[in-house]
């Protein structure tokens, strides 16, 4: 694509992975030098393209050449590619993930069946330049909006385009715009849930980190929509650098006249303003969220009033997710139709996933909705890693489920998915292979919700806390044959009377580990065996005689010097001693340590 | 409701927390990024400091209280001069996440939420740090360590001790924004 008259661009892929990948030495390394030798080439930073598995990643854009990245960059590299391709015109193929007929057969494999929409600038922009957003399209659908749509014109849009909340429950969108317009009251307000908190999702920090300003006019559209004059983006804390990006990007938009009085000549005036989170997973739920914003502790309260009609101080409000705004400006760009012809009949458009685990590609993809389960995770993310077998899936955090290989068909979209006794949730997919316990996974939620509950009802304060028992009674060798369905009663009590999503969600990964692993339970409990090898109380390590070499290497990782021999002659492992620790099973390079 | 009728201010004095409270005036609802500036001054938030930010707002100090003791961000003790926070992620958790705070609480001698004797160094843990490629993960004072393996975590605390802390304790996770 045309790019700036800078001769070369080299850019940087910085999100916080891509930063905490290398990348940030990589971006130094090449600033000093190319202010030493003031070289001609422009240094870029850019967000997340995707490919985490590549990190850190490098671009390089020479005018009238298409975009050349690379992968695994270090700063030495980096220097190297400075030189040879970007001075020199050399293509490095050996380091090329893609461009230049060198696209590599992961990468492709990867990217081909992704369609991006709400990530559609993402790693292709400096998310700190509104200039460069601008370039692509940016703030053309808030300039059509205004100018020849009225508020009902573009709910009417976002009503066709079949777009439902990304956070996970999937309300149609375009009805909730409505709901909040027609409700009485003023003001209105507007507020972006960014307060992203299932542990394995971070598709949200990725869009903000890497295209702050789609967010931004998403909101603007909505708050046209709604009739809402002031907005509220509440980011959790952990994730200092969106906060840092929004802040520029809100700034920019300040200046250039989106954000504030008369927007672009026009009546519609809008302000917005960041909220951070302190700490609170429950604040995801959107009445805690908004008594965090008036200063309050994250409780939830009960609905209705929905916030439509009784939100912030008690006037209309309307809460979407990020990747919700992120799909707005382009539905308004290219039609309702456009995004309705993308996915299912009741699930339109794409969905972003983060995918992680125990996945040969991890990254951020996006896909149309509809697509099965073992697409994204076999053709997509390439698999188990390390050639092991796969278990399941999770999807949907703490309020989803994991699902096992025999449902890998399952297409995603909301029903499909709810079918299965997951939930779709925010997108973060979390892949298991054979080592992973599934009891253990199932107490480890229950632990996190557990800690998280915010304590107003007891169903979820002491209901989440006996399942909590049980199964940390399971997993330490000390199940009862009627701990199962003590939890199955205990797990549909709190499914129907705890006060809040969170609560009511809470059971959904003890439920659907016992429907589709019970056998694990079972084992546990009845031959207190842990059949992934992973239950400390319920595993033993020993050496392998014929395998070990005598090399040393464990008995200098062990922790409490349980391993012993000489070296060169097999070691041996004292039982009495060892903490089951993996530190040895980890270590060791011959795979001679053995678990039973 | 949660006003209280006038209140003579503490005698103690908090001239920087008259800066953070005059930046924010009334405004309603102030009172958690108040905290959280108020942290960023002190590492921590000083009892004394929690009477004067309520009389001074007006609020009802078991308000501001319980404000600052449900969300997981606002400490009422100091912390070390670094900070670790082990993330306890999905991804981190299928991929050995608990193994790597095994390791650096034998490391360092201390449990979930200590600080080091000679006030080095507070373990804690995270519920998600959302760099779930790079599983397991810790964060130390803003910086994250992605890929750990046992070994490698208590490496990288044998290399920081000793060392000049690079950023103040109070960073992560509040207002970090100096990546």
């Amino acid at each position: 694509m045309p790019e700036q008259a800078q001769p070369v661009i080299l850019r940087v892929g910085l999100g916080s992975c891509g930063a905490a990948a290398g990348g940030l030495k990589v971006y130094e390394e090449l600033k000093t030098v190319i202010e030493r030798e003031a070289l001609p080439v422009q240094l870029k930073k850019t967000g997340c393209l995707g490919l985490c598995y590549e990190e850190p990643l490098m671009d390089v854009l020479r005018p009238g050449e298409e975009v050349y990245t690379y992968g695994h960059v270090t700063p030495e590299r980096a220097i190297t590619i400075l030189r040879e391709h970007a001075l020199g015109g050399n293509p490095i193929p050996e380091w090329l993930v893609a461009g230049g007929g060198h696209t590599s057969p992961s990468t492709a494999a990867f990217l081909g069946k992704q369609r991006r929409i709400a990530l559609r600038n993402c790693g292709h922009i400096d998310p700190e330049s509104l200039s460069e957003y601008e370039a692509r399209g940016g703030y053309t659908a808030l300039k059509r909006a205004l100018t020849e749509m009225t508020p009902e014109a573009v709910i009417q849009e976002v009503l066709s385009s079949g777009l439902r909340g990304r956070g996970g429950a999937g309300f149609p969108t375009g009805l909730k715009w409505k709901f909040t317009r027609q409700a009485t009251g003023q003001p209105k307000y507007l507020v972006c849930n960014a307060d992203e908190g299932d542990p394995g999702a971070f598709m949200d920090r990725s869009v903000l980190e890497g295209d702050p300003h789609s967010v931004i006019e998403g909101m603007l559209i909505a708050a046209y929509a709604i009739g809402a004059s002031t907005g509220y983006i509440y980011v959790r804390a952990e994730y200092p650098l969106a906060v840092k990006r929004l802040s520029i990007a809100l700034d920019q938009a300040r200046s250039a006249g989106y954000l504030g009085e008369n927007i672009l000549g026009s009546t519609f005036s809008f302000d917005l303003e960041i909220k951070q989170g302190a700490g609170a997973f429950v604040c995801g739920e959107e009445t805690a969220l908004l008594a965090s914003i008036e200063g309050r502790r994250g409780m939830p309260r009960l609905k209705p009033p929905f916030p439509a009609n009784s939100g912030l101080w008690q006037k209309p409000t309307c809460i979407n997710n990020v990747e919700t705004f992120a799909n707005v400006p382009w539905i308004i760009l290219n039609g309702g139709a456009a995004f309705a012809a993308l996915g299912t009949q009741k699930s339109k458009g794409t969905k972003v996933f983060a995918l992680a685990g125990k996945i040969a590609r991890g990254g951020l993809v996006e896909v149309p909705m509809g697509i099965p389960l073992r697409e994204v995770i076999f053709d997509i993310g390439g698999g188990i890693r390390g050639g092991k077998k796969f278990k399941a899936v999770q999807l949907g955090g703490p309020s989803g489920g994991c699902i096992p290989e025999s449902l890998l068909d399952t297409p995603v979209d909301y029903e499909s998915i709810t079918a299965t006794g997951a939930i779709m949730g925010s997108g973060g997919m979390v892949v298991m292979d054979e080592d992973t316990c599934m009891v253990d996974m199932a107490r480890f939620f229950l632990d996190f919700v557990q800690k998280e509950s915010c304590g107003k009802c007891i169903a979820c304060r002491m209901g989440t806390k006996r399942m909590l028992e049980i199964l940390e009674r399971i997993t330490s060798g000390h199940g009862r044959e009627e701990d199962l369905s003590t939890l199955e009663e205990l797990a549909n009590r709190v499914k129907e009377t705890a006060l809040c999503g969170l609560g009511q969600t809470a059971p959904n990964p003890v439920l659907t580990t016992l429907r589709y692993f019970r056998e694990e339970y079972e084992a546990h409990i009845r031959d207190k065996k842990c059949p992934a090898h992973h239950c400390q109380a319920l595993i033993s390590f020993r050496i392998n005689p014929d395998v070990c070499t005598g090399c040393g290497l464990c008995v200098r990782v062990c922790p409490v010097g349980a391993i012993t021999g000489e070296r060169r002659r097999p070691h041996a492992i004292d039982p009495e001693k060892c903490i089951r620790c993996r530190s040895c099973y980890e270590a060791c390079r011959f795979h001679a340590i053995q678990i039973d | 409701m949660t006003q209280t009728t006038a209140k003579a201010p503490e005698a103690a004095s908090f001239p920087e927390l008259d800066a953070i409270l005059a930046r924010h005036g009334h405004n309603p609802g102030a009172l958690i990024a108040i905290l959280q500036e108020t942290q960023e001054v002190y590492g921590y938030l000083p009892p004394a400091a929690l009477r004067y930010i309520a009389a001074r707002t007006r609020l009802r100090p078991a308000h501001v209280y319980g404000v600052a003791t449900f969300y997981t961000q606002f400490r009422l003790q100091p912390v070390g001069k670094r900070v670790i926070m082990v993330c306890q992620g999905t991804a981190c958790h299928v991929n050995g996440g608990n193994t790597i705070f095994q390791a650096l609480s034998e490391e360092l001698g201390i449990k979930e939420g200590e600080t080091t004797p000679d006030g080095e160094f507070t373990l804690q843990t995270v519920a998600c740090l959302g760099c779930c490629s790079l599983a397991p993960v810790m964060m130390i004072n803003g910086e994250a360590y992605g890929k750990l393996t046992p070994e490698k975590a208590r490496r990288i605390i044998r290399d920081l001790r000793g060392q000049p802390a690079a950023q103040a304790p109070a960073a992560p996770p509040a207002n970090n924004t100096g990546r």
